[in-house]
């Protein structure tokens, strides 16, 4: 029996389960960062998948991966690295060889090496020396022999038996990582609470892991993670698209509305049409529309009847929710579209993730069409943000648009749960009586919001829609008319400004570099800008989630700096989007479009040599 | 809902009506007007919704809650409005093009999800705001600007795509004819599920007359069978005309002659879910046959926002999370001390 002499204390650790799309890596993935946050480590997950549901077996196009990156200080991104690779098949190697920390552990199901699925993952013969990995920490486990052995007797047929090998692989880690059982027990105990032999069957797959990792001495060392210290409070694990329903779900609540959520199923924003049809209990509307156009319009048609409507799609849907959101604009009428980007132009990359949208979002409507913008940075904070959105768009009789991506929406980290009595108050301007005889377009003075009367209130009746109008409703083609009203609309949106925070400088407030980020790319941006931090380099970091209005303090903060570089997953839409409202500053520019996030090292590279150009 | 007695004109707004003189939208608006009135249904709980479309006006007249929206999109519009507070009597006001054309996907699925909502299809057979080009309903070769040698497509008939999209409810009516008209948006206004009612409606500008060989009034006795349920298909100046089953068809049969008698007419089942016989009478047309007109088929069934509101309702009996704090702390937490 191996001794748990070398232990590892570190102080933050990265593990990849990857395998065909059919092995059941998610779920692994997702039980072990279950098991570690409820340890109290901090983390950050991210799935990555095919478009396909069911690839090629054992091609590198099906391979399915699920990283969990946990710390014991704060964790930001999902990591770049892997110390840790579990790969079921062949393939899993190929798809990840590159993405493994030099001399890192990587345990692969021996059993699944065949001669056919190392061919079909494109190697020769040894899939570890043709990546040159002899030198890492390599452990061959039986793991298909060994599960079969483990449950003979159990009466269950062999798919049924290969089917718990993600769970001998997850025993596995367990012991690397000296981590408890229980949690995933429990958890086969609920899940086959009708079928009492297969969680059995699981546990004990679970236990010959945990104890096949044990016993042998290839496998060390051994990982420990302290819990991270983190504040005081209880705790959940969340990802973006279930935060973003959540919050929604939050704001009718604080606004006293109904929910309406009309939408089209779209990757990756699929998730939070599903979780809130899920929340009949909690009185949500949730209409399957019957394409993105209608989506959009049945949340319009909610919207004008008075409930808090949403609408949710990815690119491609928001190009065809275009006119309808020029609508929402002319009628001012509120409602939140989300868009959670993903790799494009046209249908592009699917489950993949980018930042290609913002000027989409931005100006991608006929005629003088401004709405608010807001991004999420974080799985957790698109809670907060959806929140927000839904405050701004019924406060300010404006649509919304929110963007979040496919990192964020997919990706989970632990949250620490707020309590509704701390949520501001949302009071939307309800037309009251003295508002009769009722003007559609009449404004209040501070915000320029339009009064809100719904279907149903007694005397004040009255008609909107997408032909130009004057303040009572009448059709007008007046020239100075509509110039007028284009240009209310647009104060209305710049007036949002004055209820938006200051931009928040992480680090020093002046300095030679400020790296500008925004939305998603929060969490590569941070832990890149942290680590030049304590490497002794004057960089700090802003990361924008107000993008239309931007907030007021931005000159105030751009002026400290030497260099301003842009970091975004585009080819430069916020930069450009920047030298149009702040002409004054020079913009250096770092973009990836790969569909994948940024790696820290990629950002620090950068950073020091610009540093270096000084 | 309140009974309350209203007269048409106080379902007129302050706004001047901008429809050709003579065209059929005038009729319509009036129609309407008065079927409202006759509802006893307050004021306030009306909603209209349009599309785009000379017909796409109309809430612009109607003294009640409106939203002119854009091209097409209104089913969705209304279908939403509808699902949001099903106390409202929303109707939706459509034409050819924009219901049939650009609006096509949305108008299948109203009608197929059942939501209550009553939808007037303005059926011109052109498009009169773009100034006269050919729309999903022109007959097969009309002249128009952008058909300048003939239509080479065939039109959609109202009937026959509501009924194949699962439709409970169709109606026709001619626009000039406002008394048919007033009692049958009285019957769709009292239908639970989408009511479609289609208007032939007189383009005077770039379709003048399309439907006179139906419509004008010297002939439109002979020409047209008004159809009540549980009458028999009567029609003709002298109401001496009628319609059996001859075999698998339709066909137009003279009382007096080759021994047919009144009892040998069939009877008008509107109720009937089999569409087989109402499929039949939606598409009859002249010369062959008279077109029908009146409530061709009116069948209930569960309404969407009805049954939308009642799975609600059923889930939330037994729910364990009643409201937003129970939702965040359910599933794994933890306490960090």
């Amino acid at each position: 029996m191996a001794k748990k002499s070398e232990v590892n204390e570190r102080e933050e650790v990265v593990i990849r389960f990857s395998g065909d799309s059919g092995d059941g890596m998610q779920l692994t993935g997702t039980l072990f960062s279950d098991t570690a946050a409820l340890f109290g480590n901090d983390l950050s997950t991210f799935p990555d998948y095919p478009a396909e549901i069911r690839a090629p077996q054992g091609t590198v196009g099906g391979v399915s991966g699920f990283q969990v990156h946990l710390g014991h200080s704060e964790i930001n991104t999902p990591g770049d690295y892997s110390d840790v690779l579990v790969a079921m098949n062949p393939a899993a190697i190929k798809a990840n060889a590159k993405w493994i920390k030099p001399g890192g552990t990587v345990i692969y199901d021996e059993g699944n090496f065949t001669e056919k699925n190392i061919e079909k993952a494109g190697y020769i013969k040894d899939p570890i020396k043709e990546e040159k990995l002899e030198d890492y920490n390599i452990i061959a486990a039986p793991i298909s022999s060994m599960v079969k052995e483990a449950l003979n007797g159990f009466g269950l047929d062999q798919k049924s038996v290969q089917r718990t090998k993600n769970m001998f692989a997850l025993g596995m880690v367990y012991w690397l990582f000296d981590r408890k059982l229980k949690y995933t027990e429990d958890y086969f105990e609920k899940k086959f609470r009708n079928k009492p032999g297969m969680a059995e069957a699981n546990k004990v797959a679970l236990r010959a892991g945990y104890y096949y990792a044990e016993t042998i001495e290839a496998l060390k060392p051994v990982y420990k993670i302290l819990p991270a210290e983190i504040a005081k409070g209880t705790y959940r694990n969340i990802s973006g698209n279930t935060a973003t329903a959540w919050g929604f779900i939050a704001a009718a609540e604080k606004a006293g509305l109904e929910l309406f959520i009309g939408s089209y199923p779209i990757t990756p924003a699929t998730g939070i049409l599903e979780e809130l049809a899920a929340r009949k209990d909690l009185g949500v509307k949730s209409f399957q529309a019957e394409d993105e156009i209608a989506g959009i319009c049945t949340s319009l048609g909610a919207s004008f009847a008075g409930d808090l409507a949403i609408t949710s799609t990815s690119g491609p849907g928001l190009a065809l929710k275009s006119e309808a959101i020029g609508l929402a604009v002319m009628a001012e009428l509120p409602i939140v579209i989300v868009n959670v980007q993903r790799g494009g132009p046209s249908t592009g990359l699917p489950t993949k993730t980018e930042q290609a949208d913002l000027m989409q979002a931005l100006y991608g409507r006929n005629g003088e069409c401004p709405v608010v913008v807001i991004a999420s940075s974080t799985p957790s904070d698109c809670f907060h943000y959806a929140f927000e959105a839904a405050k701004i768009t019924l406060e300010h009789m404006t649509p919304v648009l929110l963007l979040s991506d496919s990192y964020l929406a997919n990706g989970t980290e632990p949250w620490k749960i707020p309590q509704m009595k701390d949520l501001p108050k949302i009071t939307p301007p309800f037309a009251d009586k003295n508002d009769i005889p009722f003007l559609p377009y009449k404004r209040d003075d501070e915000k320029l919001a339009r009064s809100w009367a719904v279907p149903g209130t007694p005397g004040m009746e009255h008609r909107i829609g997408g032909l130009e109008k004057t303040v009572k409703g009448t059709v007008s083609y007046v020239p100075e008319n509509h110039e007028h009203m284009v240009k209310l609309r647009a104060e209305k949106v710049e007036r949002v400004a004055n209820g938006i925070p200051d931009l928040e400088v992480h680090g020093a407030p002046s300095g030679d570099i400020l790296v500008v980020g925004w939305g998603g790319s929060y969490g590569y941006l941070i832990t890149a800008v942290r680590e030049l931090q304590a490497e002794g380099h004057k960089v700090s970091l802003v990361n924008f989630n107000y993008i239309n209005p931007l907030p007021k303090n931005v000159k105030d903060v751009f002026r400290q700096f030497k260099k301003i570089v842009v970091c975004e997953l585009n080819l430069g839409q916020f930069a450009d989007y920047l030298r149009i409202k702040h002409q004054e500053f020079t913009y250096e520019q770092v973009n990836k479009v790969q569909g994948v996030p940024f790696t820290i090292k990629e950002i620090k590279d950068k950073c020091i040599k610009m540093l270096e150009g000084n | 809902m309140v009974l309350t007695k209203y007269a048409p004109k106080d379902f007129k707004s302050d706004q001047e009506v901008r429809w050709c003189p003579g065209c059929g939208d005038h009729a319509v608006l009036s129609s309407v007007q008065k079927a409202l009135a006759e509802l006893g249904i307050i004021k306030e709980k009306f909603a209209f919704i349009s599309g785009i479309g000379c017909s796409s006006r109309f809430p612009y007249y109607m003294n009640t809650y409106g939203f002119h929206s854009i091209h097409g999109r209104a089913s969705a519009i209304a279908s939403g409005v509808k699902t949001a507070n099903p106390d409202l009597s929303v109707w939706q006001i459509t034409g050819d093009g924009d219901a049939l054309a650009i609006g096509g996907n949305h108008f299948i699925h109203a009608i197929r999800r059942n939501i209550d909502i009553n939808l007037i299809l303005f059926n011109n057979e052109i498009y009169g705001l773009t100034k006269g080009q050919y729309s999903p309903t022109s007959s097969k070769g009309l002249v128009t600007k952008t058909s300048p040698f003939g239509t080479v497509e065939e039109p959609f008939s109202v009937g026959e795509l509501v009924i194949g999209a699962k439709g409970k409810f169709f109606a026709r009516t001619i626009d000039t004819n406002v008394s048919l008209s007033t009692q049958i948006y009285i019957e769709a206004a009292q239908h639970k599920g989408t009511s479609v009612i289609e208007v032939l409606q007189n383009c005077v500008i770039f379709n003048d007359g399309i439907h006179d060989t139906v419509a004008d009034k010297e002939v439109r006795d002979d020409r047209t069978l008004i159809l009540k349920h549980g009458q028999p298909m009567l029609f003709g100046k002298e109401n001496n005309q009628g319609l059996i089953l001859d075999g698998l068809k339709l066909k137009v049969v003279r009382l007096g002659e080759n021994g047919i008698s009144e009892k040998n007419i069939l009877i008008h089942d509107a109720l009937e879910p089999n569409p087989g016989i109402q499929y039949m009478l939606a598409n009859m047309k002249y010369p062959e046959y008279p077109v029908a007109l009146g409530v061709i088929r009116s069948v209930l069934g569960q309404t969407y926002d009805k049954a939308v509101e009642e799975q609600i309702t059923e889930i939330k009996e037994t729910a364990k999370i009643k409201c937003m704090d129970d939702l965040l702390m359910s599933g794994s937490t933890w306490k960090v001390q």
